[in-house]
């Protein structure tokens, strides 16, 4: 079990509608979840046309919250009606970016909400199969969302002729064993086939062939747990709570140099600067902000001066970033931001799964370019030649994995480019190695 | 020998796709849960069940990291020093844990009872510095924590231990 503290301190702030129910006891349990408001999005979608389901979530403007942000009904809408191959939908529960830790509540505390979302989506598509493909590190989440599964198939929310609507619908958890590379949506796809989880060539996109083959919608945990809300109150109420093109709330993950670390449902396009003064409580200890990971370790750094941003998919990525997956990770005046690139170096090098050659050697570049430099070994052409490998793995990856090491180097390569000159100059960290600080 | 259990867990879990060999990750993590670690085995019995030869069911082995060919320690502690972990002192509470069980990344106490990883993000950013032990998950950790934590597990392990 996780402290419950931790994901669910709680502000003022908040807008909750996908963690309402984060705090009701036994707010995993079915009885609890018919309560309120439990299934009553599916009776309601299971009596419109599918292609209103749809449209309804295309029109709520929901974008993907794995961090691509796509258009979630858009991407239901490339689904072939007719296929001679099964159809399937598929839930990413794989949370592996570094500084994200927001699926985990929703499957401990709201496993239902998720297994509704992904029931609208099958009858959306048309579709008999879904599977949710959780991270093998979670096995106590995929515990509780077996039970719940168990539960729905129980009371006939699950299975044949779902509340006699003719639509039957089956669903099982799927174990990961360890691999970032899975939370790719085609490696994904591979790994649940019980192959290794290599990326395929896109296109053609999942939607189209996917698992098995057959047309295919993978959506991330947070994506799938908002659609319930949309199907119930309108995909207009939804947009307004968010800016233009980015309808809904968003979990945020506040974490690293923050004095309340948590996490926070907020907005879409909720001032950065006030999530983090007055969300999250400031930087810890009250030192000086020196930046901020706005969305998992693969998005560029913003400095300090750059966070005057609203926190949606459009205002970040204009801002030289992307909202990614919602891990907000904050630094502080004392962080050595290239001890922060070279463990994000070391991350992506282990992570990368060596199928695409830029990444495989570029990524193992990056990694050993950045600990001899951070070890006091470097020299004057290490930032220069560290960002030309960067740069020539931009791009050239069939996943994006590859930019997810590329970015946030080619990032603190410029912008803090003076500390590995500090590095140089003194021939060693000139930071104080981090220690535990208690709040 | 595999247990009874464990092989009606295996047809439960085959059943569930169209595709036996979907089902490949899944067993070997459930045999893994039960042996202690992938055994030769194992791996026949997984091939066997799923219709592939054992050379792709070793092939998945070498790709996912939580899957081994060698018993761990009952204990196998993995300490995130990923970067919202880092900045809350990660690298520390693996130093730490190194020093008090007196091993290394990836090694195991002689005793058989600890092992220690340094692995990536756990996903308990926001309880960081965070370790699990085996599948449970520990977070905010301290020294002082840690400490605590190892002298309970070294007496419930010696209990539980012919």
């Amino acid at each position: 079990m996780s402290d419950y503290e931790n994901y669910a301190k709680g502000s003022p702030l908040e807008v909750k509608v996908i963690s309402k129910r984060f705090g009701i006891p036994n707010s995993a349990s079915i009885d609890v979840y018919l309560q309120h408001d439990g299934y009553k999005a599916l009776q309601k979608a299971l009596g419109m046309k599918p292609d209103d389901v749809i449209n309804e979530v295309k029109n709520s403007g929901l974008r993907g919250r794995g961090g691509a942000g796509f258009n979630a009904g858009m991407k239901w809408s490339f689904v072939p009606k007719q296929s001679s191959k099964p159809k399937y939908v598929v839930c990413n529960a794989d949370e592996s970016e570094p500084g994200t830790c927001k699926d985990r509540p929703l499957m401990e505390y709201d496993p239902h909400q998720l297994i509704e979302g992904i029931l609208i989506a099958g009858y959306a598509i048309q579709s008999q199969q879904g599977f949710i493909y959780i991270r093998g590190e979670y096995r106590y989440l995929m515990e509780i969302v077996d039970r719940a599964i168990e539960e729905a198939y129980a009371r006939g929310y699950l299975g044949k002729n779902i509340l006699g609507s003719g639509f039957n619908f089956d669903l099982c958890t799927h174990t990961g064993a360890g691999a970032y590379e899975c939370g790719e949506e085609t490696a994904l796809l591979n790994s649940l086939e019980g192959l290794r989880g290599y990326p395929r060539v896109k296109p053609p996109f999942p939607a189209v062939v996917g698992l098995y083959g057959g047309p295919t919608i993978i959506n991330n945990v947070e994506t799938l747990s908002n659609v319930p809300h949309i199907i119930l109150n309108g995909a207009e109420w939804y947009a307004k709570l968010g800016t233009p093109k980015n309808g809904g709330t968003r979990l945020f993950c506040l974490s690293g140099c923050i004095a309340r670390p948590g996490v926070y449902e907020l907005p879409m396009g909720f001032p950065l600067r006030r999530m983090i003064e007055e969300v999250g409580g400031g930087v810890l200890g009250g030192k000086k902000l020196k930046g901020v990971i706005p969305g998992g370790s693969s998005c560029p750094v913003l400095t300090a001066d750059e966070i005057d941003v609203a926190m949606d998919y459009d205002s970040v990525a204009k801002a030289g970033s992307m909202l990614g997956s919602g891990g907000v990770v904050v630094l502080d005046e004392d962080t050595c931001m290239v001890k922060v690139a070279q463990r994000i170096a070391k991350f992506y090098a282990h992570e990368s799964c060596g199928w695409c050659v830029p990444c495989r050697e570029g990524t193992a570049w990056l990694k050993n370019l950045l600990t001899r430099f951070h070890s006091g070994a470097g020299v004057e052409d290490d930032v220069d030649t560290g960002l030309d490998v960067a740069l020539n793995i931009l791009g050239k990856t069939l996943c994006p994995l590859g930019d997810a090491a590329a970015m946030p180097a080619i990032s603190i390569f410029k912008k803090f480019r003076h500390e590995f000159e500090e590095h140089l100059r003194l021939g060693r960290c000139p930071y104080e190695k981090r220690t535990v600080s208690v709040a | 020998m595999l247990s009874d259990a464990l092989k009606a867990k295996f047809d439960k879990i085959i059943a569930r796709y169209p595709l036996k060999r979907s089902a490949i990750v899944p067993l070997l993590m459930f045999a893994q849960d039960e042996i202690g670690y992938v055994s030769d085995e194992a791996i026949e019995e997984i091939a066997r069940r799923v219709e592939v030869r054992p050379i792709e069911v070793i092939e998945d082995i070498g790709y996912y990291s939580m899957l081994h060919r060698q018993p761990l320690g009952k204990y196998n502690i993995q300490v995130c020093t990923n970067v919202s972990c880092l900045l809350r002192g990660g690298e520390e509470i693996l130093e730490h844990c190194s020093k008090k069980l007196g091993i290394g990344h990836k090694q195991t106490t002689p005793d058989g009872l600890f092992s220690l990883e340094e692995v990536e993000c756990l996903g308990a950013c926001c309880g960081a510095p965070a370790m699990q032990v085996n599948y449970d998950f520990y977070e905010n950790l301290t020294p002082q924590k840690i400490d605590a934590l190892i002298e309970k597990l070294r007496s419930d392990g010696a209990k539980k231990s012919p």
